[in-house]
């Protein structure tokens, strides 16, 4: 690697221009976070109402206002970010495909709506049983895809090596599995069983994204010198190290913890913490992952 | 027709003449700049040299910040030039996420995207980039790569084995060449970037980008 070098050459930059320092930061995670939970409330609420029926009936109006919640913070910051946010109108009328973001606003857009609808029909009891089930799945499947996207727009940048389609693919889902069973589980949703169900999602989801995240902790060095340097902003010595730690803990190594004893004893305190805890870290994990490689110097 | 450049790092003795007269012509803000001239100091005293690579936009053949854009306010000219159009910017910075080479700023007076255009305006006018005008050495040579008569066709064969371009495992195709320099210069991970060791100190980052 070439800047193990740089102890022969002893090059050392003298001159240059500002480094432009963190452009995607606070808003974007807020952006993914509340994504992850207003997808994920989706597809683990549409779980709940095909395996309990009318033993999880509450989350058929719970599902899309609290979907409808969090997919507008989501929009709302996706707004704020923008460097000229009156212009959000030219994604749909110059609308540029080969671009993630442009099918992620589009995805979104309807998606959102398909929710508005759902949520309104609820709440105004202006939609019957076959219109509501129709919409479930149209808004299960635009789902899908609307959780999915942020991990194309991440590979799209392609100045930043870290971030790896393939893996942030499957950070984004279990991202919204983890949203959607631990608000579920926050609102003490159903009995006992259903509880069990959303510990369980929320107990392997934590767990496999903390072995992701270990992978490119521990292995991620090894693909790329870009990868190295990016990373050593979390290990030990590394300005994001306490709070990659942090995020790791709160976000997913405790929650297990809780998970696995609030399962055993049946507490659903400890498995409402366990939530709360999944919730912060979550957030805590992906504002460290978005900005560390944002700290590397690119040329 | 595909234009391109090449810096004759060997040539170059980092005047920054470049760097001003892009400044001008382009109407830069202060804290920006579309092109620099970094200095890469190698070696221990009295075995010192000091490297100069002039940094801009590689208008690459391939390239992200096109592909990213929502609204193709990044596009392709058909001389190959990869042009902004800020009236159509959003401002989402997906560009600056995007580009390898740290070449796109959002613009703190028009909240843009904006970057090295090679002067297409001055391109279109039948005149060489500001840039290239103002070298005095002729370190920057820019021309048709389609055209094997124009120079830089030549100074590429002249100097075959010898011609880079910065981090070719991108697979980004730059049509921005280097001859005479190393990984000192074009990667920039092959210098260290301390804080106090700068001729100007407190230039290491800057605390707001655009109209954040």
């Amino acid at each position: 690697m070439v800047e193990h070098a740089t102890v022969a050459t002893d090059a050392v930059v003298t001159l240059d221009v500002a480094l432009p320092g963190i452009v995607w930061g606070w808003m974007i995670t807020l952006n993914m976070w509340a994504k992850s939970i207003g997808t994920g409330v989706v597809l683990i609420g549409v779980y709940l109402l095909k395996k309990y029926g009318d033993r999880a009936a509450t989350v058929k109006t719970l599902m899309p206002v609290i979907s409808f919640i969090f997919l507008n913070i989501f929009l709302l910051f996706t707004l704020l970010d923008l460097h000229q946010p009156f212009r959000m109108w030219h994604i749909f009328f110059y609308p540029h495909w080969t671009s993630a973001i442009t099918v992620g606003a589009w995805l979104a857009t309807i998606f959102t709506g398909i929710i508005f609808v759902m949520a309104a029909g609820k709440i105004l009891k202006r939609i019957d049983e076959e219109q509501y089930n129709k919409l479930m799945w149209a808004a299960f499947v635009f789902a899908i895809p609307v959780t999915l996207y942020t991990a194309t727009i991440m590979g799209e940048s392609a100045a930043r090596e870290l971030w790896q389609t393939p893996t942030e693919l499957i950070q984004m889902a279990l991202a919204a599995f983890i949203g959607g069973s631990a608000t579920y589980l926050l609102l003490g949703i159903g009995d006992q069983n259903i509880k069990r169900d959303l510990a369980i999602v929320l107990g392997v989801s934590a767990t496999l994204s903390f072995i992701v995240y270990m992978g490119e902790y521990y292995f991620g060095a090894m693909k790329a010198e870009e990868v190295a340097a990016t990373i050593a902003f979390v290990k030990e010595g590394g300005s994001y190290h306490t709070m990659f730690w942090l995020g790791q803990s709160m976000g997913y190594i405790i929650p297990v913890i809780l998970v696995i004893f609030g399962l055993r004893n049946k507490s659903n305190s400890m498995l409402a913490l366990a939530s709360i805890l999944a919730l912060a870290g979550l957030w805590i994990a992906k504002h460290v992952w978005l900005v560390i490689p944002q700290l590397l110097n690119l040329s | 027709m595909k234009l391109g450049f090449l810096v004759d790092l060997a040539l170059c003795m980092g005047c920054k003449g470049c760097e001003v007269s892009c400044k001008v012509e382009n109407e830069v803000p202060i804290s920006m700049w579309r092109l620099r001239v970094k200095y890469v100091d190698v070696g221990t005293f009295p075995e010192t040299k000091r490297t100069f690579t002039p940094l801009r936009c590689n208008h690459c053949e391939n390239a992200p910040c096109e592909r990213i854009c929502p609204v193709s306010a990044l596009h392709y000219l058909e001389n190959g030039i990869v042009n902004v159009d800020r009236e159509r910017c959003i401002g989402c910075a997906g560009c600056v996420m995007a580009c390898p080479y740290g070449a796109i700023y959002i613009d703190p007076e028009t909240n843009t995207a904006d970057k090295c255009t090679y002067c297409a305006h001055r391109v279109a006018g039948g005149m060489m980039p500001a840039c290239v005008v103002a070298c005095p050495v002729e370190a920057n040579i820019f021309g048709d790569l389609d055209d094997p008569t124009s120079n830089i066709s030549k100074y590429i064969m002249q100097h075959q084995g010898n011609v880079k371009v910065r981090k070719p495992e991108k697979n980004t195709h730059p049509k921005h060449f280097y001859t005479g320099g190393g990984e000192v210069n074009l990667n920039p991970l092959a210098s260290k970037r301390e804080d106090g060791y700068n001729l100007f100190n407190n230039i290491t980052h800057l605390k707001h980008v655009g109209g954040h």
